[in-house]
């Protein structure tokens, strides 16, 4: 088996809820991750879907420690990092750095394009003597499909798809193992999300990326993962290759998600049984008992309501958490 | 062919910008029939939103305005009217749904009035059987414990719980047309299924039309019984939806359905982006607005603007090149 490149065990991310503006007191914690498991080989893409509040965000955050891990241990090529300090994380994030979904409000509308690709190689101290420099910024700006006269410029003269692009260069500065990318086409129109999605595609053979690719749009993941871990309120319910995952999904969220999602094709979506999942997710602040998903299963059994089905081995390489399939 | 519902005859609307005018839509042409889905479909800047918004007249003006054009329905120009008479069709004859259900609501108002108002403004009905009116509404968009929901706030509402309120709202004074404007953008994916079936099944019971803004090609394929594809501005092509997804003429819409990843498609097919970046409207090119970004672009196309032409007796395009 390949070398893990990140492996999370059991991650938590509480936050605390307080009432009170001089004394807070604290009455709870909002369980944001709650028990997030799963690993990422060398070179590989791990789609992480769900819906808003599923914590898959606050994942991403929680393994490029960003925020601080409640409970768990997060190992990455090798270090367990989950208690690192801000110096000890600096020079590790080097190694790992993330493409963000709002192409507009992550690149600072002040600096030149030539800069914002820049800056991470000044702050890890690679830049090295000028002309090297020069010539990193400018083969980074060609390598993600940008012109040479484009790095004397300023974002705002960019469209959203060259803007991502930006972005891209930026992360790759650094020469990163591992890039964890949140929702980085949702913002873009069709014609452009296409690009963009290549893009990642041609620079993860050509440089051996590892992506963590958390996204909502099941299409656009199923395209670009090699495994996808479904999350729900916190949890993942299951992990599996993309097509067994489309093909047979065994978890009945997974179902669900997946029915809910139109197919381009009006004759086939004539003939697609129409099983839609009533009610909405639940709040994190209150999530139900049992299996987190219960009280919208159609499937459920008393026994969902009481235990919470831990998530298990179904055969090659898959895991579920489901009392059905167990 | 029956008269149609509706009959929009060439829209033009402008907007003043600090770069100059700007042409969001631009000699738009179309007609919907009574009981239809009809879907507009385009990328930002496509002019679809701002054709919705200017057939009930609800674009700001300024920056805003109507150049030209004609929106026939119920026998009236809507472009014509007084602002009462507009008034007097909106919410009434034909309804609009948003896409952000919490800021086309009155967060200092209660849900029940807000769904009676429109009862209560356009049939004069009294405020008490209106309410009772809302109630039958809100259950009729399956919102669980509706009787005891109207005294509550949208605030109180989830944002799948809003979006059934503004249906509910839509449908107050059974409308013969509802303009639902990316009515599930903002919403979770589970809950967008939901939600656009509700508003399919309802807008059947009633017979009422639909118009359908979205830029989800499978929202379309899944709803729509006719597509209308707009670009820069301008409709480039238009047909029933089954004819549209086999054979599309227009080379935007052939580039759009290779673009998109399908959640069938086990093959590890690359997807075929649309080269090149969205038109920039402050700055159209005098030709055809796609030429640019065009494979089979010829001379002609650069210089002069293609007409919206029939292909086959429903299946129209706006292009020079055969297909």
């Amino acid at each position: 088996m390949p070398e893990a490149i990140l492996r999370v065990e059991d991650l938590k991310v509480h936050f605390p809820l307080t009432r009170g503006v001089m004394v807070q007191r604290r009455i709870g914690s909002v369980k944001a991750v709650d028990g997030v498991s799963f690993s990422l080989q060398r070179g590989e893409t791990l789609g992480l879907v769900g819906e808003s509040g599923c914590g898959k965000s606050t994942t991403a955050l929680a393994v490029l420690r960003m925020l601080e891990p409640t409970e768990g241990r997060i190992v990455f090529e090798g270090e367990d990092i989950t208690h690192h300090d801000v110096a000890r994380m600096r020079p590790l994030r080097r190694r790992m750095q993330m493409v963000y979904q709002d192409p507009f409000s992550s690149l600072n509308p002040r600096m030149k394009v030539r800069d914002i690709v820049g800056e991470p190689l000044v702050v890890h101290g690679l830049a090295g003597d000028k002309s090297k420099y020069r010539q990193r910024v400018a083969d980074l700006i060609a390598m993600v499909g940008l012109l040479p006269d484009m790095a004397e410029r300023y974002p705002h003269e960019f469209s959203g798809g060259q803007r991502q692009r930006i972005g891209v260069a930026r992360a790759l500065a650094v020469d990163p193992g591992l890039v964890i990318c949140d929702e980085p086409v949702s913002a873009l129109d069709v014609s452009i999300q296409a690009q963009v999605v290549n893009l990642f595609k041609d620079l993860q053979q050509k440089l051996g990326l590892t992506y963590l690719f958390i996204a909502h749009d099941l299409s656009v993941v199923r395209h670009i993962s090699d495994r996808i871990a479904v999350m729900y309120l916190g949890k993942i319910v299951e992990i599996a290759r993309r097509n067994e995952l489309y093909k047979k999904p065994l978890h009945p969220y997974t179902q669900a998600l997946l029915a809910a999602i139109p197919i381009p094709d009006p004759v086939l979506e004539a003939s697609r049984p129409q099983q839609i999942v009533s009610g909405e997710v639940p709040s994190v602040l209150n999530p139900p008992g049992g299996c987190r998903f219960h009280p919208r299963c159609p499937q459920a059994m008393p026994r969902c309501a009481e235990e919470e089905p831990a998530l298990r081995e179904a055969g090659s390489g898959r895991t579920v958490a489901c009392h059905l399939v167990h | 062919m029956a008269e149609p519902l509706l009959s929009v005859r060439d829209l033009t609307v402008s907007f003043r910008t600090q770069r100059g005018l700007v042409r969001a839509v631009d000699s738009v042409s179309f007609e919907v029939a009574a009981g239809e889905t009809l879907a507009i479909v385009g990328e930002s800047g496509s002019g679809k939103s701002v054709t919705a918004l200017s057939l009930l007249r609800l674009i700001p003006d300024p920056p805003g305005r109507i150049d030209r054009g004609e929106v026939h329905f119920g026998g009236r120009d809507l472009l014509k009217l007084d602002d009462a008479g507009i008034r007097s069709v909106r919410g009434d004859r034909i309804a609009m749904i948003f896409q952000e259900p919490m800021s086309s609501l009155n967060p200092a108002l209660t849900v029940g009035l807000q769904v009676a108002e429109p009862i209560h403004l356009h049939r004069g009905t009294p405020w008490a059987a209106a309410l009772e009116e809302a109630r039958k509404l809100l259950e009729k968009a399956s919102i669980p414990d509706a009787a005891s929901r109207l005294g509550s706030y949208p605030h109180q509402y989830s944002g799948g719980m809003r979006q059934r309120v503004m249906i509910a709202m839509a449908l107050a004074c059974a409308p013969q047309l509802i303009i639902a404007d990316e009515p599930t953008t903002a919403l979770d994916v589970t809950v967008q299924a939901q939600i656009l079936a509700l508003l399919k099944r309802l807008t059947r019971e009633t017979n009422s039309a639909l118009i359908l803004i979205t830029h989800d090609l499978g929202v379309v394929a899944r709803y729509a019984d006719r597509v209308m594809v707009m670009y820069g501005g301008r409709i480039v092509e238009t047909a029933p939806a089954r004819e549209l997804y086999a054979k599309p003429r227009h080379p935007y819409t052939r580039g759009l359905m290779l673009a998109v990843p399908r959640l069938d498609d086990e093959t590890e097919r690359r997807l075929v982006p649309i080269d090149g970046q969205p038109p920039d409207l402050a700055d159209l090119p005098p030709g055809c607005a796609f030429a640019p970004r065009c494979q089979h672009a010829m001379e002609k196309c650069r210089v002069e603007r293609p007409a919206l032409e029939p292909a086959t007796a429903q299946h129209f395009k706006a292009c020079f090149a055969d297909a």
